[in-house]
């Protein structure tokens, strides 16, 4: 969401809560350990050593370009998964083999702002498959496979300034939605900014995500210069619909704190998807030129691969018709929430005093008898009054995000006063609030964006955290907090820490996902151009000034363990694969001073090091996770030569493989030496001749 | 002499026993270490030793390095080559000898089958005890002194962080039986074959039946 200035804002929400007397949102005045003695919340978020939590909680780590995977209800942290930033932790975006995944059209990017997730869906529920991701910074969205917990493929949004309102997916994961945040010249223009209104365009963009490894823009409309937020696609009924938010429909373009904020209604856009495909279908979308970069993990040989894209088809509302409508809706609104019957469609304001909900009926009936206001664009604005099924009133400050427990209720953040609102969709009446710590965006109940809900927790994503924990200097730790909603009343269970800021999160019954994790790479599969597939397989090769070293890896040595001519100014491409095939045991890799990072070696998968060796010297290399009693054994040396040494390139690949070869010595061949699989034929790539291994 | 039809009957089902043998493994070897609460484990078959898991034996083979143990292959155990067609050419004989009905080359037959399976797992266990003690301890990473790591014929036993147990499998259960009902099929014989049993077969049987009973009570 867009209020990440949290200085600002704290700010504004201390103003705010200063000179209104909200009688209804009275905060406690002493920290609160919830509503129900600290011993029976405890008791409720206890999971017992060796037990596993009821829920995966995948929680985007918002500016750490990351994703935090916790348990529920413990909120114990399982794992981080690193997206659009460098992982030193495992090499992501540094090893030879995950650094294309951060190539953009801009070049390498280290680091971008992940703010949104969302599950890959079946018929409107969490099928366990996938999670994606949004890039805010640099226009992308991302794939994890949540077999491995891994990004397996990363693909840039074009004519996009800022890709907030993203990714979220549509009933069967036909498409993953990303809007432009901040609009821009559309093809990008040097052209004076106060041309704004008149220059300045938005998309939306239909990412074609139900295959692995083939995400591409399907087509994108263009839509009038605001500001696009949040969005949801439509269930059951509304299925064929998608609903974004949009602010800025002033079209301001400098201080918009106060000037985007002016109009009494911006706008959710209602976009049917089914009718866009026909109108693709039938030529109406134009093929604009762009340039995007389209980055995919290889099954197989664990590399990624870049490929560039020249072309988008672009679609414009008055070319396609009947395809999107603009809902009035008050004040700067924030989360476009569907509820798990698909009718009604909940608007969350950010400066809003009430929370306006659409009716989908109505919305097909006002459509029917063109109730509509004006028209901008070519794009119809309906009548507020023809669409709406209802509003919340008086539900505090600030309300942004909606999710629903699946019972009829549902549950909205309120950022200004800090709190959770439940109230019963039909009725609007508000029946039950409870107080957040501190500044709460995003809620998340598990499953709340399908149409089965499991509607046992609500999670508030807090902007600040103040006095919660242990300080910890100026920057404060980032915090989640855990409600209990089975019963009438919300009562807080748990507070607990998160990396980054926790800025949207989905969770998922830990069953749908746990059954299908994958223990190990096949060693028999890995068709890595360099992979070592036993350690006799091993050695060393030149070519130029790149030398390669082909290197095994497995309790508890690496094959080989010495190297020598290698020379100054050589680049020495490590290409270290770990040869386990069991769960749980990675290798890792590091030599003093390389410039990137270690590597941390999955069973069964070959990952390499790049090193450019500056000086003369002897340079130990080791494995950097602990993998057996004689993990600290697991080590070797590099002997660095100067320029034109006459140091032959040699690598001591028989003394480490004493295994294999005391199997030998006794007349037997090894089809499978430990963790190895048969000789592989010469890798397809392996041009460069090995250096004879001394015997 | 003739034997008893139900002594036959016996060697059939011994023979047919023996045979579906084959199609399952004979012993299971497994090991639980903290570190492996899911368990490691090994399957000796007539013809092959299998891991349990897909990849357990390159697994054992890997941990069986740290104390110098030798690497399992299968394809290098001679007695893995002779034991499938010895086990065919047994059964193919006792079907025939059960068909002709030969009360001596029952016995024989019998007592061949009783030698091979207590050859056999003499042989399993001089296996075992090779494997135990015979360490490349020059290149072990792990010497504890005295130890050794012999798994057990039937049982459990700790080696180091491991407990290792063993204990027949399908294969083995059916062999198992395989000898009794063959050791009963001779006893059987053996009755018919005292100078008062000179009655009808049915007769005999029934005898049979009843010396049976006594036999293996
Ligand atoms: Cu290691």
């Amino acid at each position: 969401m867009s209020l990440s200035h949290r200085t600002g804002w704290f700010v504004a929400t201390a103003t705010v809560a200063a000179t209104l007397a909200y009688g209804f949102a009275c905060a406690p005045a002493s920290r609160s350990t919830g509503a129900i003695g600290a011993g029976d919340a405890a008791s409720k978020v206890y999971v017992a050593p060796g037990s596993h939590d009821e829920f995966y909680a995948f929680l985007s780590g918002g500016f750490n370009g990351q994703v935090g995977v916790y348990g529920l209800p413990s909120g114990r942290l399982l794992k981080i998964i690193p997206v659009f930033s460098q992982f030193a932790e495992n090499g992501y975006g540094y090893s030879e083999e995950t650094k294309p995944m951060l190539e953009t059209t801009f070049g390498n990017i280290p680091w971008d702002d992940l703010h949104h997730t969302a599950l890959s869906q079946t018929n409107g529920e969490d099928d366990g498959r996938w999670l994606f991701v949004n890039a805010n910074n640099t226009p992308r969205v991302a794939r994890v496979d949540l077999t491995t917990f891994e990004t397996s493929e990363i693909l840039q949004i074009p004519n996009s300034g800022g890709n907030h309102g993203s990714p979220f997916i549509t009933s069967n994961s036909e498409y993953v939605l990303a809007s432009t945040r901040f609009s821009l010249p559309i093809p990008q223009a040097d052209v004076p900014i106060a041309d704004y209104a008149k220059k300045f365009k938005g998309t939306i963009s239909f990412v074609k995500a139900n295959e692995p490894g083939k995400m591409d823009v399907a087509f994108q409309l263009l839509v009038p210069g605001y500001n696009y937020d949040l969005a949801r696609a439509g269930k059951g009924p509304s299925k064929d619909w998608v609903f974004f938010t949009s602010y800025n429909s002033e079209q301001a373009y400098e201080k918009l704190e106060v000037n985007a904020s002016k109009a009494d209604k911006d706008f959710i856009a209602a976009i049917n998807f089914r009718t866009l495909e026909a109108c693709v279908k039938n030529g109406k979308a134009e093929t604009w030129p762009a340039d995007y970069m389209h980055n995919v993990m290889d099954d197989f040989s664990r590399m990624a691969q870049v490929e560039r894209k020249q072309s988008v088809k672009v679609l414009t509302p008055t070319s396609c018709p009947d395809a999107i409508y603009f809902l009035p809706t008050p004040k700067s609104p924030h989360g476009a929430d569907v509820d798990p019957t698909g009718e009604y469609i909940v608007a969350g304001g950010k400066l809003a005093t009430v929370i306006p909900v659409h009716s989908f009926t109505k919305l097909q009936q006002a459509i029917k008898d063109k109730a509509f206001e004006t028209t901008i664009d070519g794009i119809p604005v309906l009548k507020y009054e023809a669409i709406l099924a209802g509003e919340v009133k008086d539900p505090g400050l600030g309300p942004l995000h909606t999710e629903f427990d699946g019972k009829g209720y549902a549950y909205t953040s309120l950022f200004i006063s800090s709190e959770i609102v439940k109230w019963k969709l039909g009725t609007w009446e508000i029946v039950d609030r409870v107080p957040t710590y501190y500044s709460i965006g995003h809620l998340m109940i598990p499953g709340g964006a399908t149409t089965k809900p499991a509607g046992k927790y609500v999670v508030a994503l807090n902007k600040i955290t103040k006095d919660r924990y242990l300080p910890t200097g100026p920057e404060l730790t980032q915090s989640a907090q855990l409600y209990d909603i089975s019963g009438d009343k919300m009562k807080l269970l748990l507070d607990f820490p998160t990396t980054g800021e926790p800025h949207y999160g989905n969770a998922i019954e830990a069953a749908k996902i746990e059954k299908q994790q994958k223990k190990f790479f096949t060693l028999a599969e890995n068709r890595h151009p360099q992979v070592t597939k036993a350690e006799r397989e091993a050695g060393v090769s030149r070519n130029g000034k790149v030398v390669h070293v082909r290197m095994a890896a497995i309790r508890s040595h690496f094959a080989p363990d010495n190297i020598e001519g290698v020379q100054v100014g050589d680049t020495v491409l490590f290409h270290v694969t770990n040869l386990e095939q069991d769960w749980d045991i990675p290798h890792g890799f590091a030599i003093q001073g390389a410039t990137t990072s270690e590597l941390l070696i999955m069973p069964g998968e070959t990952r390499t090091l790049r090193w450019v060796p500056k000086a003369i010297g002897v340079y130990p290399m080791y494995c950097t996770d602990f993998c057996s009693a004689l993990h600290q054994e697991m080590s070797g040396y590099v002997r660095v030569s100067p320029v034109g040494s006459s140091v032959p390139l040699s690598a001591n690949t028989i003394k480490a493989q004493g295994q294999v070869a005391r199997a030998a010595a006794r007349g037997v061949t090894l089809p499978t030496p430990p963790g190895g699989v048969a000789p592989a034929p010469a890798p397809a790539s392996a041009g460069h001749a090995h250096a004879p291994s001394p015997r | 002499m003739t034997a008893s039809l139900r002594a036959r009957w016996l060697l059939v089902a011994s023979a047919v026993m023996l045979g579906l043998a084959l199609l399952f493994p004979l012993w299971r070897i497994s090991l639980i270490a903290p570190q492996y609460p899911e368990g490691l484990g090994m399957h000796i078959w007539a013809h092959t030793v299998a891991g349990i898991g897909p990849n357990d034996l390159q697994n054992i083979n890997g941990l069986n390095h740290y104390i110098g143990m030798k690497v399992i292959v299968p394809d290098s155990i001679p007695e893995l080559r002779i034991m499938p067609p010895g086990i065919v050419a047994m059964c193919v004989l006792g079907l025939l000898i059960a068909w002709r009905g030969s009360r001596r080359l029952l016995q024989l037959w019998v007592v061949a089958l009783v030698l091979a399976a207590l050859v056999g797992l003499a042989d399993f266990y001089w296996w075992e005890y090779d494997y135990g003690h015979n360490l490349d301890l020059e290149h072990a990473p792990i010497k504890v002194p005295g130890m050794t790591y012999q798994p057990p014929l039937i049982g459990s036993k700790k080696l180091l962080n491991f407990t290792a147990t063993s204990w027949p499998a399908t294969g083995g259960v059916l062999a198992i039986v395989a000898v009794m009902a063959a050791v009963g099929a001779a006893l059987i014989t053996v009755r018919e074959s005292r100078p008062v049993n000179t009655q009808a077969s049915n007769d005999g049987n029934a005898r049979a039946d009843a010396s049976l009973r006594k036999a293996t009570v």
